[in-house]
């Protein structure tokens, strides 16, 4: 027997599966992103590496692009069944009294995280497609420091992109304990724990990509 | 103590409602939130208008039959009471109250504030209980060894009233607090835990069905519970689930 999909429990427990894959993948592309601060040739291997691995390609990236498709349309679908089953709305009601803004509003967070992905992919995702798959440019494993570098000439890329991470910080503040509850883990002993990393890594993982994003900028003035 | 309080009314499911305002004035402030409606119900009877209905029983916070929306918040300001155990010393002279039925597709309006909650009735039928012989060979309950802890979080979540606050707070209006209650208070123990595959899936079936919403684990039902219910049982249920799915 499978689990049902369809059914309340099924869905989010899809959810918070493709929400812990996508905070994995996020936690990996820090770390390779930090290395462009101290290292550009050890940035450009990495990269070089991500961008030629078959598996990495051709495996891994379609999972990663269903991983973030399906949790933006099944995060708008819950959103939509969720506001019919209130029917009519409360004429006073004060939501922050009992729940956080982040927790309650996962839906425009997430939405501003759409917007600043579609930014990435225009940045960086397409013109790659385009170099390897459109193009069949001669592949220079060098490339890709001086292409991020571009990027961060532009101080208003550097404000979208910080403005955009301080909504990530807030909907990983939530997202990442929500995950682990959704999943069925809750447990007096070790939630307390999970709930400070949670808290830590939606600080410093979107507060380490503003500071690449403003490192680079100032390193370009 | 003057009010004035803002008030839902509608004369039946049919009819579409809105508010009325009446001021209220020499509401004691030890009295409970119940009784100030009592007092208003009096005068408006006084008047020839039509009281306004409200859902109360036991009035001792045990039964879970008084519901309201208080100024944006289910059983108002105070936390872990129901609304009988809501007293007026929470407000302050001069005060406006708007006072609202609980809202939910599944909780539909009967009439003004009293609202049909009988959706938590087909959920427990779907699979809330334990099928035990009661022809007086009944196996006595204290033969079945249970740890303390087992037993304590039974009764925990055995403590569940089903008032619909969680329902009436989330911005979902999900049940999963109140459905997983009863799943876990069963679930914990030797007895519940023949049945217990079968009970999941169909009182989560069920509450799909009634078209409460899903939970995104804001936690405010947990909150706003009058009995403490954790976020706890709403992992358990989902174990449970995925347990029984698998």
């Amino acid at each position: 027997m499978a689990i049902n999909t369809k059914s309340s429990i099924g869905r989010k427990v899809l959810m918070s599966l493709s929400a812990l894959f996508l905070l994995f993948f996020l936690f990996q592309h820090f770390l390779i992103n930090v290395t462009s601060v101290f290292s550009p040739d050890l940035f450009n291997e990495l990269s070089h590496f991500m961008g030629t691995n078959p598996l990495v390609q051709f495996a891994l990236q379609p999972v990663l692009i269903f991983g973030v498709v399906f949790h933006f349309v099944m995060g708008f679908v819950l959103e939509i069944q969720n506001k019919k089953a209130r029917g009519v709305n409360y004429a006073s009601y004060n939501g922050g009294a009992n729940a956080s803004w982040a927790s309650r509003n996962m839906l425009i967070s997430g939405a501003v995280i759409l917007a600043f992905l579609g930014l990435h992919f225009y940045d960086f995702w397409i013109p790659e497609i385009a170099h390897k798959y459109i193009h069949f440019a001669p592949e220079d494993p060098n490339r890709y420091f001086g292409e991020l570098q571009h990027k961060f000439t532009d101080i208003i890329r550097v404000v979208l992109y910080s403005l955009s991470f301080v909504l990530l910080a807030l909907h990983l503040n939530h997202g990442f304990q929500s995950a682990f509850q959704s999943v069925g883990f809750n447990d007096k002993k070790y939630t307390p724990a999970l709930k400070k990393i949670g808290k830590w890594y939606s600080i410093l993982i979107p507060l380490g990509f503003v500071f690449i994003a403003i490192f680079h900028y100032i390193n370009q003035l | 103590m003057k009010l004035t309080l803002k008030i839902w009314r509608q004369k039946n499911n049919q009819a579409s409602g809105k508010f009325e305002t009446y001021p209220l004035d020499g509401v004691s402030p030890d009295m409970s939130f119940l009784e100030m409606l009592d007092v208003l119900n009096n005068e408006l009877i006084e008047k020839g208008i039509d009281p306004v209905a409200f859902d109360h029983d036991c009035r001792e916070g045990i039964c879970g039959m008084c519901s309201l929306f208080i100024n944006g918040e289910a059983h108002g300001p105070d936390r872990g009471v129901t609304t009988c155990q809501l007293h007026m010393r929470k407000f302050k002279d001069g005060d406006t109250i708007t006072i609202e039925p609980f809202r939910a597709k599944a909780f539909p309006v009967i009439k003004d504030l009293v609202v049909d909650r009988s959706s938590f009735d087909r959920i427990q039928h779907a699979g809330g209980y334990i099928s035990v012989n009661t022809s007086g060979n009944t196996q006595d309950a204290n033969a079945i060894p249970i740890s303390k802890h087992a037993a304590d979080e039974a009764m925990d979540a055995a403590t569940c009233i089903g008032c619909g606050a969680c329902v009436a707070t989330c911005k979902n209006a999900s049940a999963m607090l109140f459905v997983a209650a009863k799943v876990s208070q069963y679930a914990l123990l030797p007895q519940g835990r023949v049945e217990a595959t079968d009970r999941v899936l169909n009182m989560v079936k069920q509450m799909d069905l009634e078209g409460f919403g899903n939970c995104t684990n804001t936690g405010a039902c947990e909150i706003e519970c009058p009995k403490g219910i954790s976020l706890e049982n709403i992992a358990r249920m989902n174990r449970e689930f995925l347990k029984a799915s698998v």
